[in-house]
């Protein structure tokens, strides 16, 4: 960002285009030495991520939305294919009902590591993080519970299902395990920062952003799970 | 993702640009706020509620809570408007996105029905 700032001589035009060398020349005249957020680079990068990410599940819903539509055949209803028999009862969607309250628990737990991450309090961030990593795991595991469910007991296939429209399994395949890989994702990566706090590995800068940008991330998978709870198993 | 000895990423000292520190409270309150939402939306499938009341009231709480999530523990809320619009009106393309699929998908429906039945 300050290539020019070793230089003896006052920077003229050509003196300042010489300096400018390799990768680090390019971006900086590039970015022409302006910062347009006046964020860090981490969290102006997450954002922009989850902003692909973004148009990545968009495309998915709107794809589900499609086949949803245009198709002839009734769409199996989620409120009983999801159903779970406690008791002799069948108690709908219940089983995703305890799972979007399990992200959202964990998108409390990991809000407070952010916060005491920035009080410095390194260990309760870790331990908070490791909190929201097991919440997520757990969430992976009840969602694996489903999938096995699905697959083994009610014979729904990628291409077909005995209660309906095929593109049921199909939609319902690539949407969720899409979403579950991210959520694999973020317990790997929350895992690794916590160690990391746990290491003090950013005692010396003092700088503990990364716990906001893993945040952001964490958030994010919580964010796409609202909609796929509203889109996908209520609709 | 160890910083870059960049003048934005100092500790907690600027906190519109680096430290988004919150009292927990509020995030407690969020938390809850939430749980209350998620419980409501899961309620409208329980009791059955059908036709326009139904979707309605599914996206509402979809977008309460997408919003909650968003300003609170995304800090968006205190972001600098640069970053906010930035991040926060390209997915509104989405939209023409869906408005065009669901005439072609109605399209398609509607062919279905004349041709495949």
């Amino acid at each position: 960002m300050n290539t020019t700032l070793s230089m003896a001589s006052p920077p003229s035009a050509a003196a300042s285009a010489s300096a400018a060398v390799g990768w680090r020349g390019l971006v900086s005249d590039w970015s022409s030495d302006r910062e347009a957020f006046h964020v860090s680079w981490g969290k102006a990068m997450m954002w922009i991520f989850l902003l692909s990410d973004t148009f990545i599940f968009s495309c998915f819903l709107t794809g589900y939305m499609t086949v949803r539509v245009s198709t002839t055949v009734p769409w199996p209803n989620p409120s009983q294919v999801f159903a779970l028999h406690v008791g002799g009862a069948e108690v709908p969607l219940l089983l995703i009902a305890i799972m979007t309250f399990v992200l959202i628990s964990s998108s409390g737990t990991m809000a407070m590591a952010v916060n005491c991450a920035y009080r410095r309090d390194r260990i309760n961030a870790a331990a908070l993080m490791i909190v929201t990593a097991t919440l997520g795991e757990t969430f992976v595991a009840m969602q694996a519970f489903e999938w096995s469910k699905l697959i083994l007991e009610e014979g729904i296939r990628p291409w077909g299902n005995p209660m309906g429209a095929a593109q049921f399994g199909s939609a319902f395949f690539m949407i969720t395990g899409f979403h579950g890989l991210h959520v694999t994702a973020g317990v790997i990566y929350l895992l690794v920062v916590a160690t990391r706090l746990l290491r003090g590995r950013y005692e010396q800068t003092g700088n503990y952003q990364i716990v906001e940008i893993a945040g952001l991330y964490w958030h994010f998978v919580d964010l796409v799970w609202v909609f796929i709870f509203a889109l996908f198993y209520l609709w | 993702m160890s910083s870059s000895p960049s003048p934005s990423s100092s500790p907690p000292a600027s906190p519109s640009s680096s430290g988004q520190q919150h009292p927990i409270g509020l995030y407690l309150k969020v938390w809850g706020l939430l749980f209350v939402l998620s419980t409501l939306s899961y309620l409208v499938d329980y009791f059955h509620f059908q036709g326009y009341l139904r979707w309605g009231l599914i996206l509402a709480f979809m977008l309460l809570k997408a919003g909650l999530i968003v300003a609170v523990f995304m800090h968006m809320a205190w972001e600098r408007l640069a970053l906010v619009y930035a991040i926060l009106v390209p997915p509104l393309a989405v939209l023409v996105l869906v408005g065009l699929m669901a005439a072609e998908a109605d399209h398609t429906f509607i062919t279905r029905l004349l041709f495949f039945r």
